[in-house]
């Protein structure tokens, strides 16, 4: 295990060691102590390691994620795993608002709660919140899963258009063009493996599926109620 | 972006260590807020006393002989204590009003700070470590304190564009975010008789909580209104005699953290505020929930 140390290393130069790391470092395994909420911590990985950060972070750490697995032992800070592109992240605790924005794969898991916006513009990342998720969650997600097992806030899924979201617990609310829809067994499946992942002993069945109405994609004037 | 912070002690051995705590939650938010930095601290009180803090862009003339000045205007007993900028005038609580009307005759271009039993605000224009410095803010004492790092958006960068505000004995608002309907608010409430002295935003979100407290709302009343009232994004943290509260917009856009232990309640913009508090790691920490108030009181 290689240790990185926040209190007499630099940022950057942490980062930047990270950065440098590629498929063929021997390095694979590190931790990096005293994150005591900075910003940007283990952000533009590009190589299959694993990074444990020790305490709870600021603004988007492990941003841009590629092939990497990030976990905080602690809480994140807004826009944790935000444009993550592959890999894993994981965080112990909760995740403040707009956690993996943006993402285009890779797995974010928040084992506890995430805040408001989790997962806006999702474009394929799958996300899988243990506790509740804030409102406006999934916002304009275009694709990839997010998988809540406690409650959704207000708004869920405004504006969706093929991300799918599943939901164990009550949703507040519903944003437009956002629907309950039917749970097939292919969904089921997918389920099953992503919570496993996640490390997460929800049963599929308990889960309610939501998804765009597919009325807001482009302007119909026969469809202008639904915004 | 602002940054704000605040600390609320349950444990009075606490107490002398409020300035360094605060302070140091005040520079660790210089990057959200470079241009002005203030604080609002509650201390000691002195029976049937009210203090005044005001402040002067020439101190050196305007205090000098200002307790003198006011004790052979008012007769009474005027004590000055001179910090920078600032001095804390504490005199008779009966003629606190009456002092202050006279100090806009004989000193027109001092400013009021604050007026109460245990509030001073002390800010100015700077970087927050330099205001501290100028303030020695961490040598102050209190029982509860709150701090604001300023980026300006809605008013210029001057002492009076600076947080804290207060518009009421005893209370003081700062606030992250920017209302958008504060014109219209500024009118209403001066016509209502409450005494706004900027074009700041978060001036007139303080004097509508002090509005609707004189109308006699509680804090957590006013504040639940607030919600209702103004429009515009905003974390406020809101400071009373013997009370701290929250209270987020509905969107929520603005971040906030707090921390909960045996010894206090921090406020923070970010966790990294509160990373030297006692027994952080131990702490309960979370996010305030959006449109809901939270409030402690002693």
């Amino acid at each position: 295990m290689q240790t990185l140390d926040l209190a007499s290393t630099s940022l950057r130069d942490v980062n930047a060691t990270l950065q440098a790391l590629t498929d063929a470092s021997n390095a694979t395994q590190w931790e990096i102590l005293n994150p005591r909420g900075a910003h940007a911590i283990a952000v533009g990985l590009d190589a299959p390691v694993d990074v444990t950060v020790r305490g709870s972070t600021g603004y988007y750490c492990a941003g841009m994620n590629k092939h990497a697995t990030v976990h905080v032992t602690g809480s994140a800070g807004p826009g944790v795993a935000e444009n993550m592109m592959s890999g894993t992240v994981v965080i112990d605790g909760d995740a403040s608002q707009y956690a993996g924005a943006t993402g285009r794969g890779g797995l974010l898991v928040v084992k506890g709660n995430a805040a408001s916006r989790c997962g806006i513009s999702m474009k394929g990342i799958d996300i899988v919140v243990h506790g509740n998720i804030g409102h406006m969650s999934a916002f304009m997600g275009q694709a990839g899963n997010l998988v809540v097992c406690g409650d959704a806030g207000d708004a869920l899924g405004d504006s969706l258009y093929e991300a799918r979201i599943f939901v164990r617990g009550a949703v507040k609310g519903l944003g437009a063009d956002c629907i309950e829809k039917e749970m097939r067994a292919e969904h089921l499946d997918m389920l099953r493996v992503l919570l496993q992942r996640a490390e997460c002993d929800a049963n599929p069945e308990d889960f309610r599926r939501y998804g765009s109405a597919r009325k807001l994609y482009n302007f119909d004037i026969d469809n202008a109620a639904a915004y | 972006m602002c940054g704000i912070v605040g600390l609320f002690l349950k444990d009075k051995t606490l107490t002398p260590q409020l300035g360094v705590m605060l302070t140091e939650m005040l520079v660790t938010m210089t990057d959200r807020g470079p241009d002005s930095a203030g604080i609002a601290i509650y201390g000691d009180e002195t029976v049937d006393h009210s203090k005044l803090t005001v402040q002067s862009d020439a101190p050196d003339t305007d205090f000098e002989t200002l307790a003198q000045d006011l004790t052979q205007a008012l007769d009474m007993r005027v004590v000055l204590d001179r910090k920078d900028s600032h001095a804390v005038l504490c005199l008779p609580s009966a003629q606190a009003s009456t002092a202050r009307a006279a100090l806009q005759n004989l000193r027109p271009g001092l400013r009021v700070m604050s007026d109460g039993k245990t509030i001073e605000i002390y800010k100015e224009v700077g970087l927050p470590k330099d205001v501290a410095r100028r303030f020695n803010l961490a040598s102050m004492t209190g029982t509860h304190g709150i701090g604001h790092t300023r980026m300006a958006t809605e008013s210029a960068v001057t002492t009076q564009g600076a947080h804290p505000f207060s518009t009421g004995a005893d209370q003081c608002l700062v606030h992250n975010g920017s209302l958008s309907n504060h014109n219209n608010w500024r009118r209403r409430l001066v016509r209502e008789g409450m005494r706004i002295d900027s074009l700041n935003d978060t001036e007139v979100g303080a004097a509508y909580v002090t509005w609707r407290m004189r109308e006699g709302a509680t804090l957590g009343e006013a504040l639940e209104s607030a919600l209702d009232d103004l429009d515009g994004f905003f974390t406020f943290v809101v400071g009373t005699r013997d009370g701290f509260g929250v209270v987020r917009d509905p969107i929520a856009c603005k971040p906030a953290v707090m921390a909960e232990t045996a010894q206090y309640v921090a406020f923070g913009s970010e966790y990294r505020a509160l990373v030297n508090l006692p027994d952080i790691e131990a702490a309960r920490v979370w996010e305030p929930e959006p449109a809901t108030v939270y409030f402690w009181s002693h």
